[in-house]
Parts: structure tokens; C-alpha cells; sequence
């Protein structure tokens, strides 16, 4: 392959661009060999859910009727509508085909693609008025959104770079090189008021203009792709989907500070991501976009990845640039900052996956374009990982500034079960708090979340119906957080234990009178005192969730009452007689049999069976089970 | 005699091979003197052993020439490195917050009684081992079982035996 040059990436882009005219422009230009483009999802979700056997019946499928060279079958990075995986478009029509089984391949072809009728009941159903929505466009979901880090995802063949190139990638590279001084990049990403996507929000320009003065002729460019928030995936789909977005924000960067050399510090549970990335890199270094003399500007930087050992303390910035040089993923006491003594005591910036991704659009259409998006602090848009009770569970981007209700409710369709109720979100993982119902209005930037006891974090957003326990809840980050300590600092290694004890007390039905601010003294020391940002956000889940929902602590300690029925310590396994509707689903769905039941009669629940499983109060609908 | 001579070494399994200490010592010597090399060492040696138990880390500390608390501290720092021997299948239960709030606490549960093991372990006739895992990012689907290399979606308790059964 030969190393390409500025002027002959344009052409290849305009050569390939024409290839993507089914997708792009919905239409085939005229001698265009297929009629079709069909892109199935092979992000990780789809691919838990079959759609690598999918993929290949329909390959077969197609060539079995000769129809291989009339139609194409592309795989894709995650598409980001997990929930109804696998999913695919059809082109040029964009058609939105949800849970495809393999056996719904040869009625698809015959009907949609020989006969030109879409097949009804493959089609979106709308979860509140029960409609077929057949175009991706107007599904709520997607037209919702506003697209700039996950601009691909699900459009282009993420292992393709003349796909990337198609739509335009390595434009804002060819522009940062040879266009652009290093001031006028950092000035560029500046003016884009870009804030760091993994959590903190640091101003990304900022960051970068530091390690550019920084002394030193040695300068590193990481990007953290340790993605350790429960909940969070929008770094593992970038990856998945658009892996040389990523590569191209970090060569922009890597020009911008004067650096050479970069990592990708990536999860070792995200192969997928892993695969797709080193492909990516593999496919720019040979094209002349990575190595030496980079687009023959004579600028060089290269990359490699660095596998994670499963720490989720190594998403601290300097707990993973210890990790990298071989050692146990300790963080450090900042100031120096990394920016000044980052990798190897070098110069370094690291930036997030969701931050690099956004730089080569700032890039190419301005700061000022991108800055134009979003609220007074935090501009550009978010990518959110919707999950938990809603019904369309996946990944949201849109602008700084959308409410939650709006991102809750118009894009991710509600809460499923028509018996609960919202209850609360839980937002930024285990450094984040549990926001409220009162707050659904609250626009989604990073004061205004930080004021709701949440923050932004990298953007989990886990709904919860009022069956969820909101003492559990905190039990649960606690126990994350306590087990993912490192255990370099007292107040984080053993405040977070003390904590963690006394939430499994209360929720195991021994809770005390004094608990509760025994907890509220210890999160203030742990807060103050911890080294990194690990332990100084630790107790946030108890924090907001005591700021909203203490009465329910207060009904585990002082009434032996789970008010969401759900700690099992505290459920008798009783039927309310007069809640009891006499419907007999808890009879049918009882695993152990341990329940009686006759039409209109009361269930009953023999307690000497009863293992405790709680299918029976998660069936029922009327709350008569306690 | 030093110190560590008179405490002698930890014994070597008897499941380690000499292909596989061959293979650690090509590994130890492909990377010896590059800075950083450990984690990609124990990751590379843990791909031919299944597990690093102590006497492996002895050889790794000497293959690169670090002393032998580094390579312990390393190990047992990162919960991608076992030090105890795995099942023919491994099971990986997601404790998510989405898995967990779909139930994935009573899925884990159902295997731990199913198998008769605590999680972290390995059932005794060397079948299963059972863990838990933090997210895998299939948030979607979620909660997430992953046997071996294969991701189950949308598990829930009353199914996962019937699941797992599969596996011989």
C-alpha cells in the first residue's frame, strides 16, 4: 500500500465516497454495482445477541440466490440501539429491521429485498401507541440525537479506513498538519470549550496548552480507554464503531504538544474494541496517516495499545500511567501534574476515548461550530449510556443542556413495567448520586448535575423504577467502591469499609440509631482526606441518596422496613389478603412450587419452601406480597 | 546460603508441563530489560498456563530479573491474574449496575446454589469456575452471563441453569 499524500487522500475520499452513495445520499448513483447496503450490527451487544449467525445465513442466503453481487452485507461497530440487538438498515431506504433471528432471513429477502415490501412485524414497534415505525430517522430513539462523537456508528464498516476516509476522516488531520501551527490547534480546541468527556471536565484545550509548554524534548499522548464505570460503554462503542476517529484526535494532539510516541490504555474485558483498534492502526500506519512522516509533512507520531489488568483504579490518570510502566496502579499525590510529569515522569495529556473522537470534527468545521452547541459551562454534546428500567437502553448523544426527562422519556421511551414508577437515575457511576424524580427538568451539563449530588462522569445513566432500594443501591456502590481500592491511603482503604459494613448492616435488618450519621461523618472525612479521585467520590451514592431518600434508611433502622421490597432480610414472604387481586401469577412463576393458589382464593406462600428469590414481588403487580 | 535459598521455593503444580515453563522462559527473554514489561508478561504467561501460581511468578521474577515481591505485588494487585487453577468452563456473572439492577444478584445467587461453590471459586470435579466481573459493556442486553468466549444476554435466574448445563 502506498503512503498517501494530502492531495490524494481527497481524491480517494471522492473515489470512495461514491461507493457509500446507497448510505449517504439514500440513493444509487448510476453504474453503481449494488442496490443494496445492508448494515447489520456487530457491536457487543448485538453479538451477545446472534447476529454473527445472522450475518452469515444471510450471506449465504443472498449467494444462494445469486443476489451476492446485486446486494452488500457490511458489518458495523455498534449501532447503539442495544436493547433490540441485533438490529439492521437497509439501504438506500433505511429501513430499521429489530431482532433478527436467523430463521427471519429467507422471508426478509423474498418479501424486502426481491419484493420490495418492508416485513411488518421486523419493524420497531413503538413500545406507547403499539405503531411499526419503519425508517431509522423517525424513530424517537435516533431522531432524538445529535451525532458528532458517535457520527458513524452504524453507517460505516468500522475495520474499513477507506469507509472512514469516505465520510470524510483524516480531513481534520490533513488540515492540523498542514494548515495549522500547534498554537492554532490548542487555540482551535480552546475556543471549542471542549471539557473532558471521562468524567472531571477539564477544559481539553486547556490541558493540552500546559503539556505543550511543558519542558522536555520527550512527550507522550495516552488515551484512557479503561472504561470502569458499572454502566458506562460509550467508550467501548466508539471504539467499536469508528475506531480511526480516535487515532486521528490523538495524531492531531500528538502534533499540537509536539509528541511522538502515544497508547491507548484499553480494558482487557473489550477484545472486540481491542481487534478493531489495532486493525485501525495497522490500516493507517500502512496508508502513511501514522509512523513516520506522517502525509510526507515530515511530522511523526506512532501508536500502540496497552492492554488493562482489570483495576478500576487505572482510570486515574496517574494510577494508569504507572500501570503502563509495569507496576501496580497506584495513583499519585498531583501537583506535578501529568501535563508536566506525566509517563515516564515525561510531558503527557490524556484524554478519554468520547474527548478524542470529537477533536477531528472541531478540526475540521471550527471551534466556534462546536461551541455554538450546548449550555453557558459545557459545550458540544454528550454521549449517554441510557440502561436500567427504560425501554430503549442504549447509547444517547445530545447536546449539553437536554433534560433528563427529555433523555429519559422522548428518546429512551419510559419506564417498561406500566405498574412502577420512575424513581430516580443514578448518574456518573460509582463517583455519582442517585437524582430524583422532582429533578427530570434539570438540563444535563456539569454544574447543574454536580448541584443535583450527582456528576457528569463519563455519562452512565441508569434508570430505576420503584422497585429498586435506594440503601441497596449505595450498598452496592460501596461495595464496588471498597473492593476497587487500592488500598494506598487510609481514609479511602478503610473509611469505605466502615461505610460498607454498616450499609450491609442496615440493609440485613441491624441497623442502629446512630448509623446514619455515623455514614454522613465518615463520607466527609473520606471526601476530604482521600488521595485520588477514587476515594474523594466514593461516598457520593450515599450521599445523594441519603439527601433524597432518608426516609428509607430510616424504615430499615427504626421500622425493619424495605420500602421498595427489595432487601430480603427484611421481607416476611406474606400475602396482603386485601391487595391481592386472586390472578395467580405468583402461583405460575413460584420456581419451588412453595406457593398455593385456587381462582378466587388469596395465594399463600409456604415459608417452610420459600428460598427467598423474590420472583413472586417481582410478578406481582399489585404490590400484595411483603 | 541467602535468605531466600534457606526458604526455599514455592513447588512447582504438577498440571505445569516443561513446554509450558519452555514457554515462560522464551516469553521472560523476549521482554527482559524492556521497561513496563511485566503485565504484558503475566498476560502472556497466564494465556499458557490458565493461572499464575506462585512458583510460576518465581520463574517470571527470574526470567526478567526483578525481585520476586514485584511480580507478587503485581499480581495479586489486578483481578485479570489468578493465582488459583480454573474450571474447564468459566463462568462470568456481570455485577454491572444495569446487570444488577435487572438481576443479576439473583442470577449469581441461583449459580452459587446450583454449583454448591461460593463465587471466585472452582466446583471440584474442575467443571466450572464461577466469578463475577465488573460491567462488560453489554449494558443493553443486559444481565450478561459470559461462558467461556460466549456472551449470554438477557439472562435471568430461573434460566441460567438450563444455560450453563450446556457446558460439559
Amino acid at each position: 500500500m502506498s503512503k498517501l499524500r494530502p492531495a490524494d487522500l481527497d481524491s480517494l475520499r471522492q473515489a470512495n465516497r461514491r461507493e457509500l452513495a446507497l448510505r449517504l445520499d439514500h440513493q444509487r448513483p448510476p453504474g453503481h454495482r449494488f442496490r443494496k447496503h445492508l448494515l447489520i450490527c456487530g457491536g457487543t451487544g448485538c453479538h451477545a445477541a446472534g447476529s454473527k449467525a445472522v450475518k452469515e445465513v444471510l450471506i449465504d442466503e443472498l449467494a444462494r440466490r445469486g443476489l451476492g453481487d446485486e446486494i452488500r452485507v457490511i458489518e458495523t461497530g455498534c449501532n447503539g440501539f442495544c436493547a433490540l440487538g441485533p438490529v439492521m438498515v437497509v439501504y438506500p431506504e433505511g429501513t430499521f429491521y429489530v431482532s433478527l433471528e436467523e430463521k427471519d432471513i429467507p422471508e426478509l429477502i423474498e418479501q424486502h429485498l426481491v419484493g420490495g415490501q418492508p416485513v411488518e412485524r421486523l419493524l420497531y414497534k413503538e413500545p406507547k401507541s403499539k405503531e411499526r415505525i419503519p425508517q431509522m430517522a423517525d424513530i424517537p430513539f435516533f431522531a432524538g440525537q445529535k451525532l458528532i462523537a458517535l457520527r458513524n456508528r452504524g453507517l460505516i464498516d468500522a475495520e474499513s479506513i477507506d469507509e472512514y476516509i469516505a465520510v470524510g476522516g483524516y480531513q481534520g488531520l490533513v488540515k492540523a498538519l498542514t494548515r495549522m501551527s500547534p498554537e492554532e490547534i490548542i487555540a482551535e480546541v480552546k475556543t471549542s470549550g471542549l471539557r473532558g468527556r471521562g468524567g472531571a471536565g477539564f477544559p481539553t484545550g486547556l490541558k493540552w496548552e500546559f503539556c505543550a509548554k511543558a519542558p522536555g524534548e520527550i512527550k507522550y499522548v495516552l488515551c484512557n480507554a479503561d472504561e470502569g464505570d458499572p454502566g458506562a460503554f460509550m467508550d467501548r462503542s466508539i471504539l467499536e464503531a469508528d475506531p480511526h476517529a480516535v487515532v486521528e484526535g490523538m495524531t492531531i494532539a500528538a502534533k499540537a504538544i509536539g509528541a511522538h510516541r502515544g497508547y491507548v490504555y484499553c480494558r482487557a474485558e473489550y477484545p472486540l474494541a481491542v481487534h478493531r483498534l489495532q486493525l485501525a492502526i495497522d490500516q493507517a500506519r500502512e496508508r502513511g496517516l501514522l509512523g513516520q512522516d506522517i502525509l510526507g509533512t515530515g511530522f511523526s507520531f506512532d501508536l500502540s495499545i496497552y492492554q488493562g489488568a482489570g483495576a478500576f483504579v487505572c482510570g486515574e490518570e496517574t494510577a494508569l500511567m504507572r500501570s503502563i510502566e509495569g507496576q501496580r496502579g497506584m495513583p499519585r499525590p498531583r501537583p506535578p501534574f501529568p501535563a508536566q510529569a506525566g509517563l515516564w515522569n515525561r510531558p503527557t495529556v490524556l484524554n478519554n476515548v468520547e474527548t478524542w473522537a470529537n477533536i477531528p470534527q472541531i478540526i475540521v468545521n471550527g471551534g466556534a461550530w462546536y461551541a455554538a452547541m450546548g449550555t453557558e459551562t459545557s459545550k458540544g454534546t454528550k454521549v449517554f449510556a441510557l440502561t436500567g428500567h427504560v425501554n430503549n437502553i442504549g447509547l444517547v448523544e445530545v447536546p449539553m443542556g437536554t433534560t433528563l426527562r427529555t433523555i429519559i422519556y422522548d428518546i429512551g421511551g419510559g419506564i417498561p413495567k406500566k405498574h412502577r414508577k420512575f424513581k430516580a437515575v443514578q448518574l456518573g457511576g460509582p463517583s455519582g448520586g442517585c437524582v430524583p424524580a422532582e429533578y427530570l427538568d434539570l438540563p444535563c451539563d456539569y454544574e447543574a448535575i454536580t448541584k443535583a449530588g450527582a456528576i457528569m462522569g463519563s455519562g452512565g445513566m441508569i434508570v430505576m423504577d420503584d422497585s429498586t432500594c435506594m440503601v441497596d443501591m449505595a450498598r452496592y456502590f460501596l461495595d464496588f467502591t471498597q473492593d476497587e481500592s487500592c488500598g494506598k491511603c487510609t481514609p479511602c482503604r478503610e473509611g469505605t469499609r466502615r461505610m460498607l459494613q454498616i450499609l450491609e448492616r442496615i440493609v440485613n435488618g441491624e441497623g442502629r440509631e446512630g448509623d446514619i450519621e455515623t455514614l454522613e461523618e465518615l463520607a466527609t472525612m473520606i471526601k476530604d482526606s482521600s488521595l485520588c479521585g477514587l476515594g474523594q467520590t466514593a461516598p457520593n451514592p450515599v450521599l445523594s441518596t441519603l439527601r433524597y431518600f432518608r426516609d428509607e434508611y430510616e424504615a430499615h433502622i427504626f421500622e425493619q422496613k424495605c420500602p421498595a421490597r427489595s432487601c430480603v432480610a427484611l421481607l416476611e414472604f406474606k400475602v396482603d389478603e386485601e391487595k391481592c387481586k386472586m390472578c395467580g401469577v405468583c402461583y405460575r412463576n413460584c420456581p419451588v412450587g412453595a406457593i398455593t393458589w385456587e381462582k378466587k382464593q388469596p395465594a399463600r406462600i409456604d415459608l417452610d419452601k420459600c428460598i427467598k428469590c423474590k420472583t413472586c414481588i417481582e410478578n406481582c403487580r399489585f404490590d400484595a406480597i411483603y | 546460603m541467602s535468605l531466600a535459598q534457606q526458604r526455599g521455593r514455592a513447588e512447582m503444580p504438577d498440571d505445569i508441563t516443561p513446554e509450558m515453563l519452555a514457554r515462560i522462559d522464551e516469553i521472560c527473554a523476549r521482554y527482559r530489560g524492556k521497561p513496563g514489561a511485566l503485565i504484558p508478561v503475566l498476560q502472556k504467561v497466564q494465556e499458557v498456563v490458565g493461572y499464575l501460581p506462585v512458583a510460576v511468578q518465581e520463574r517470571i521474577a527470574d526470567g526478567l530479573g526483578l525481585p520476586g515481591h514485584e511480580v507478587f505485588g503485581v499480581t495479586s494487585f489486578y483481578s485479570f491474574f489468578s493465582m488459583k487453577p480454573k474450571g474447564r468452563h468459566t463462568i462470568r456473572v456481570c455485577m454491572g449496575t444495569a446487570c444488577y439492577v435487572r438481576g443479576g444478584k439473583e442470577v449469581l445467587e441461583r449459580l452459587e446454589r446450583h454449583l454448591g461453590i461460593p463465587v471466585d471459586s472452582m466446583t471440584p470435579d474442575r467443571r466450572f469456575s464461577l466469578e463475577q466481573v465488573r460491567c462488560l459493556g453489554a449494558c443493553g442486553v443486559a444481565p450478561v452471563v459470559v461462558v467461556d468466549q460466549d456472551t449470554h444476554r438477557k439472562v435471568m435466574a430461573d434460566g441460567v441453569v438450563d444455560l450453563i448445563e450446556r457446558y460439559e
